[in-house]
């Protein structure tokens, strides 16, 4: 159970207090009140599940940026069971922190990892730069691409980033330059390549690693051309209209889903992915072994082709 | 005493009377405030005659610099976007593109097209920045994706002109794509051993500088043009105090080694004559 409540959650802060109480007065052990915790934890799972059954836009916004919500060496130090070799380093400038990656085995199989890092409290925050990698970061993971691909391995980023860093060294050190590479050098990868949406999936930032043969979501992430509070200031030029944002954006993962825009969803705990860690890590180790299971058999050329023409069909346009 | 003394009172001329300077007959530069004849302007490809300030152009004029005769035939012309996400902000996207639409006679914010250039074929896309800011939607990753099938096809060397704020936000994630697709689709036109040359205009910033405007073999840009990633006001806010001068111009961009070079647009169909000569197989 998580400590810290969204703001939709509120109907089940109520809950919480009526059961606390309850355990208390049992504990004291002066009157029976047994049938009463029984009922209200039972209203607490209906209520729950009520609130997570129907979610909106905005919530799942929310959800995706839940401060207990795993990070990417969290899912890698699960899946791999501590298998894991991390490497750091462009070769040109520096490490970039916000951008993590190296090898790993899942089930005895090497694959390389990639993915942004966010911190879980202020000054890992900080140090992880919010999770915003530099073109030194971008530069960094097409590095280990690169040696993957070598060495014929799998690769497997998982994308939680607000966006691409915006500060002066970074337009400097071509910030635009460095994430176009990538899109251009990860859709002719020869080995397969697994891109998972564990958190925000912020625009070029995401997509800088973000071209796969399968893209996949989890479901309550999120993954667009801008995040809804700076769509609403942009658009309605104030932040009051982010839920408006998040509607009209339609960055949830069903929403890409069905405008055939990923390849799939991967479900989360009732709750969110925060309630039950283990639970999230079993079902994303699970995905992963079964789309491999696939990929690994194809043809490299077949792959790389399918690739190619999966984002190159991408996009809605009428012809007179 | 005053010297001559008024003997009617206030204008005198009627209103049907009144003669008005033909419009356009000026050019009035923004950088230097010179006041121009506009003849004098647009043969000095709109470039001021006095500062060498570029005025920000459209298709229709990179065509006729750069094409011999302004000979040109314009390829896939009629893809329109479809608003596939039906989407409302202030305005609906599809009355926002009507109207744009109506305001600049332009289909999209890009056009494609094939010619020559110094007799050297050459297939070119170029935005046009007045129509919803030269963003990039569906129709942009589509039209240049077919142009680089063009250029595969008739084995031309290809160019884009880019004039842009971004991806489109209207198109959202479909926006997104069109990066990841122009960038896959350049793989192809590599792989084909054609050149491709990207040409940078102010602005060029966003998902068009985060994908095939940084991806060419060749990658030049206009003087004095504003050339990013994040857009300067961001850049600002993240840093919190004012921009060093010259930030993010083509010459900034140039001194940081993401350009081949910078070219006036006077030179321009000459350098790409150059260029093309060189890159010849």
């Amino acid at each position: 159970m998580s400590s810290i409540l969204l703001d939709f959650e509120k109907p089940l802060e109520e809950l919480h207090e009526q059961l606390m109480k309850a355990k208390q007065i049992q504990e004291k052990g002066k009157v029976n009140v047994n049938t009463v915790i029984k009922e209200l934890e039972s209203k607490i799972e209906k209520t729950r599940k009520d609130l997570y059954s129907n979610l909106s836009a905005w919530q799942r916004v929310q959800l995706s940026r839940h401060p207990e919500r795993p990070y990417t060496l969290d899912y890698i130090n699960a899946i791999t069971e501590g298998n894991f070799l991390e490497l750091f380093g462009d070769r040109q400038v520096k490490d970039d922190k916000a951008m993590i990656g190296g090898f790993g085995s899942i089930n005895g199989e090497t694959v390389m990892f990639v993915g942004q890092q966010k911190g879980n409290n202020t000054k890992a925050r900080q140090f992880r730069n919010f999770g915003m990698p530099n073109p030194e970061g971008y530069r960094k993971a097409l590095r280990l691409f690169k040696l993957a691909e070598k060495f014929n391995k799998p690769i497997i980023t998982l994308i939680d980033t607000p966006g691409a860093f915006p500060g002066l060294e970074a337009e400097e050190r071509g910030q635009g330059e460095a994430i176009a590479r990538n899109l251009y050098e990860m859709s002719i990868l020869k080995v397969p390549v697994i891109c998972i949406i564990i958190g925000e999936g912020a625009s070029g930032g995401a997509l800088g690693i973000g071209i796969g043969d399968k893209v996949l979501m989890l479901e309550n992430t999120w993954y667009s051309v801008i995040s809804p509070e700076s769509c609403s200031s942009i658009l309605w030029r104030n932040w009051d209209n982010k839920e408006r944002a998040a509607d009209a954006l339609k960055l949830t993962s069903l929403d890409m889903s069905e405008l055939k825009l990923i390849d799939g969803i991967i479900s989360e705990p009732v709750g969110g992915a925060h309630s039950n860690h283990p639970e999230i890590f079993e079902s994303v180790k699970r995905e992963i072994i079964k789309h491999l299971a696939v990929l690994t058999k194809m043809d490299p050329e077949m792959r790389v082709q399918q690739r190619l023409e999966k984002f190159c069909s991408m996009g809605v346009y009428k012809e007179e | 005493m005053s010297w001559f003394k008024r003997i009617k009172s206030g204008i005198t001329t009627e209103t049907h009377e009144k003669k008005e300077t033909p419009e356009g007959l000026w050019y009035r530069c923004p950088s230097c405030k010179s006041i121009i004849p506009s003849k004098e302007h647009s043969d000095n490809s709109w470039v001021c005659v006095k500062c060498g300030y570029h005025e920000r152009i459209g298709s229709q004029e990179y065509f006729e610099i750069i094409f011999d005769d302004n000979t040109y035939e314009e390829i896939n012309a009629n893809l329109t976007s479809a608003d596939p996400l039906e989407f409302v902000d202030t305005k609906k996207y599809h009355e926002r593109l009507v109207e744009s639409q109506q305001k600049t006679g332009l289909k999209d914010a890009i056009r494609t097209v094939t010619g020559t250039c110094n007799g050297l074929p050459l297939t070119v896309a170029c935005m046009d920045f007045r129509f919803i800011g030269g963003s990039m939607g569906s129709v942009m990753g589509e039209k240049i994706a077919r142009a680089i099938d063009y250029s595969i096809k008739h084995k031309t060397p290809f160019m884009i002109i880019s004039k842009s704020g971004g991806a489109r936000m209207m198109e959202a994630a479909f926006s997104l794509m069109q990066m990841a697709k122009t960038s896959a689709k350049l793989t192809q036109l590599s792989a084909a051993k054609l050149p491709y040359i990207s040409l940078l205009t102010d602005p060029t910033t966003g998902g068009v500088t985060a994908s095939f405007a940084m991806l060419g073999d060749l990658n030049i840009a206009e003087p004095g043009a504003l050339i990013g990633f994040a857009g300067p006001r961001v850049v600002k806010e993240t840093i919190g105090k004012d921009l060093p001068k010259g930030f993010q111009t083509s010459e900034f961009v140039l001194d940081h080694g993401f350009l081949d070079f910078i070219v006036v647009r006077q030179e321009l169909k000459a350098k790409l004559a150059q260029v093309l000569a060189f890159m010849k197989n």
